[in-house]
């Protein structure tokens, strides 16, 4: 502390004025303008986002209407005559993330009830660092294992037919719903641990096996959580972008047929955005374009999953 | 649900002791427990295999040619990965040397001196925990509208530093947000009762106490950062790159992006290649997340 205020804190001891600054504090102020400027950083990325999508968008709509662009079933933005119906790279999008959930969230959840119901601490020293290190691995790591080891094995075991091909959307989102494991997992645990210990107790007093404490009393009790992690999940799959690249092939493909290979939004700008387009072109507008509706989609999911966060933290916490 | 309780035959010839039905584990109790340890077998299962399948599909490449050569687009024996290495390296500095003051201030105001009521305190962290979720692809659109071609950066390593910057920001933020607040109030209330103003208790109270957290958070987020290669995509990364970043203004590649170059070559000796580098990036990345945890058990204060 410095001298002046030693002296103020000594001259303190009679007089009940002491309370008042001797000096103004601008340093004080300064700071807390610097902490607030950095704060602002985040609101500009956000802002930014928004300002980057935003004209390049307009002046793509001027070329393409909305309706076939949202409509349309053909996706061939650079071809003669070019097709501008997002329909393949949405459906793409949709059934990569439908496999991924079909293996993220019975896996997820049930990671997420065994950490938080059954293991033991001796368990869960084991089992934790394994889903964060699952969380690290880099999704080019994700996807080169979907091309090179799921596919052969897929391949390999297909009991009829041709089986999948060499990029499909099957391996990618297998792989993809593996990579997720970890974020519904931990979200959903978090909302499971929340769950005061008085309803299990009560529950356990009663009479329940720990199945039935699990499934009927801390499941729906931590259900905004559990479907906040799922939605979180569902966002993280749509804006998955290396797997797909990788694995799902590189051919908008309006198809059910998940051994097909099929383009999504995020490998479609990913695909568009390496080819150096010239500022301008519709085929650099395109990338915005798309990454528009990438973005608002996620953004819906997001704010859907913090509400519901919020919502059990208010309850329980 | 009685159906499970109390699916017994009575206790084999004691009636009058009267046991309670149900206790003991019902199969359907054991099919539930091995079902959820099945869930988590299978992420185990899954790591080994990937973890097995890219040492022995890349150990034949994996040497020192992978950190002395230079990429080698007809020759894959002589191919290696030094400029994504070095370039790797250069972003991941400029990148901590941007979002870790900025995510540690916002981190700083906002558990210290934002009063969360406020509407536009409240906008902050929402906006910042939606940013988090935000597709990894869309910074890079942020990246290349703004950055690079709005503000003229070009295909830089100080773009792509500046991208991954803000996509690792709420991360940093988040994770200092929690060390700070698991710093005990009554430090606070101590430093402020003996006349220390608010930014001396900050300064001398709750950031050394919170330094290790924050530290393995900030580690953790340029990890992110350093497996991240969609947004760089946009930016440039996949040029053919044959010399190092001599600073901010060059061109770059990483090494994600080099992985994502050799897998997209159909020859066999690039996917061993491939899996050499994944190895390299694994191991950098393991030695990262050791060093996190080394830090936050060993500084870890409990209170």
């Amino acid at each position: 502390m410095s001298a002046p205020e030693k002296g103020r804190r000594r001259s303190a001891a009679g007089s009940p004025g002491f309370l008042r600054r001797s000096q103004p504090r601008h340093g004080e102020k300064v700071i807390k303008v610097l902490l607030v400027a950095a704060s602002l950083v985040s609101v500009a990325t956000t802002i930014g986002i928004v300002i980057a999508l935003i004209p390049p968008s307009m002046e793509f709509f001027r070329h393409v209407s909305f309706g076939e662009f949202i409509s349309g079933t053909e996706w061939s933005p650079l071809f003669k005559p070019p097709h501008f119906g997002v329909l393949p790279l949405v459906g793409g999008t949709l059934m990569v993330t439908l496999i991924a959930l079909l293996v993220a969230v019975p896996l997820g959840l049930g990671a997420a009830v065994y950490l938080s119901e059954y293991a033991d601490p001796r368990l869960r020293s084991v089992f934790k660092p394994v889903l964060e290190v699952l969380a690290g691995i880099p999704t080019v790591v994700y996807g080169f294992f979907a091309l090179k080891a799921i596919t052969p094995l897929l391949k390999d075991i297909w009991p009829a037919g041709d089986g999948p091909q060499v990029f499909n959307a099957l391996a990618a989102g297998f792989v993809m719903g593996v990579m997720i494991i970890p974020t519904i997992a931990s979200l959903a645990e978090d909302s499971m641990s929340a769950v005061p210990h008085g309803l299990r107790d009560g529950a356990y007093a009663l009479g329940s096996s720990r199945m039935q404490v699990s499934t009927r009393v801390v499941f729906p009790a931590a259900l905004s959580g559990i479907v906040a992690a799922i939605v979180l999940g569902i966002s993280r799959a749509v804006g998955e972008t290396m797997i797909v690249a990788i694995a799902a092939g590189g051919r908008p493909n309006l198809s059910f047929n998940p051994l097909e290979g099929m383009q999504t939004m995020t490998a479609f700008i990913a695909a568009a955005g390496i080819g150096d387009l010239p500022t301008g072109s519709i085929g650099y507008q395109t990338i915005f374009a798309v990454g528009a509706l990438l973005f608002v989609m996620t953004l819906v999911m997001n704010l859907l999953s913090i509400r519901l966060v919020r919502k059990y933290r208010e309850v329980y916490e | 649900m009685t159906s499970d309780v109390i699916p017994r035959a009575p206790a084999a010839g004691a009636p009058e002791t009267r046991r309670l039905k149900g206790r003991g584990t019902p199969l359907r109790e054991r099919f539930f427990h091995l079902s959820l340890l099945a869930s988590l077998a299978v992420g185990v299962i899954f790591l080994v295999a990937l973890l097995a399948y890219v040492v022995v599909e890349g150990w034949p490449r994996l040497d020192s040619r992978i950190w002395s050569n230079f990429p080698d687009i007809i020759n894959p024996a002589n191919a290696g990965a030094q400029s994504a290495i070095m370039g790797t390296i250069w972003i991941i500095g400029f990148t901590a040397l941007y979002c870790l003051p900025t995510g540690i201030l916002t981190a700083i105001y906002l558990e210290e001196y934002a009063d969360p009521l406020r509407w536009y305190n409240r906008a902050i962290e929402i906006n910042i925990q939606n940013l988090a979720a935000v597709p990894s692809i869309v910074y890079g659109i942020l990246g290349l509208g703004i950055i690079s071609r709005g503000l003229g950066f070009g295909q830089t390593v100080m773009t792509a530093a500046l991208t991954l910057s803000l996509l690792v920001l709420p991360i940093v933020i988040i994770s200092s947000r929690e060390a700070i607040r698991a710093v005990p109030r009554s430090i606070r209330d101590a430093s402020l009762a003996l006349g220390a103003t608010q930014w001396q208790t900050v300064r001398r109270q709750v950031l050394p106490a919170a330094v290790p957290g924050m530290a393995t958070g900030a580690i953790l987020a340029l990890s992110r950062a350093i497996g991240e290669a969609a947004p760089l995509l946009l930016l440039g990364g996949l040029t053919f790159i044959t010399f190092n970043p001599t600073g901010a203004q060059s061109a770059f590649t990483v090494l994600p992006i080099q992985i994502f170059n050799w897998i997209s070559q159909s020859r066999a000796e690039f996917t061993a290649l491939a899996s050499a580098a994944i190895v390299v990036l694994l191991v950098i990345l393991l030695a990262m997340n050791s060093l996190a945890i080394w830090l936050r058990n060993r500084y870890a204060r409990r209170w």
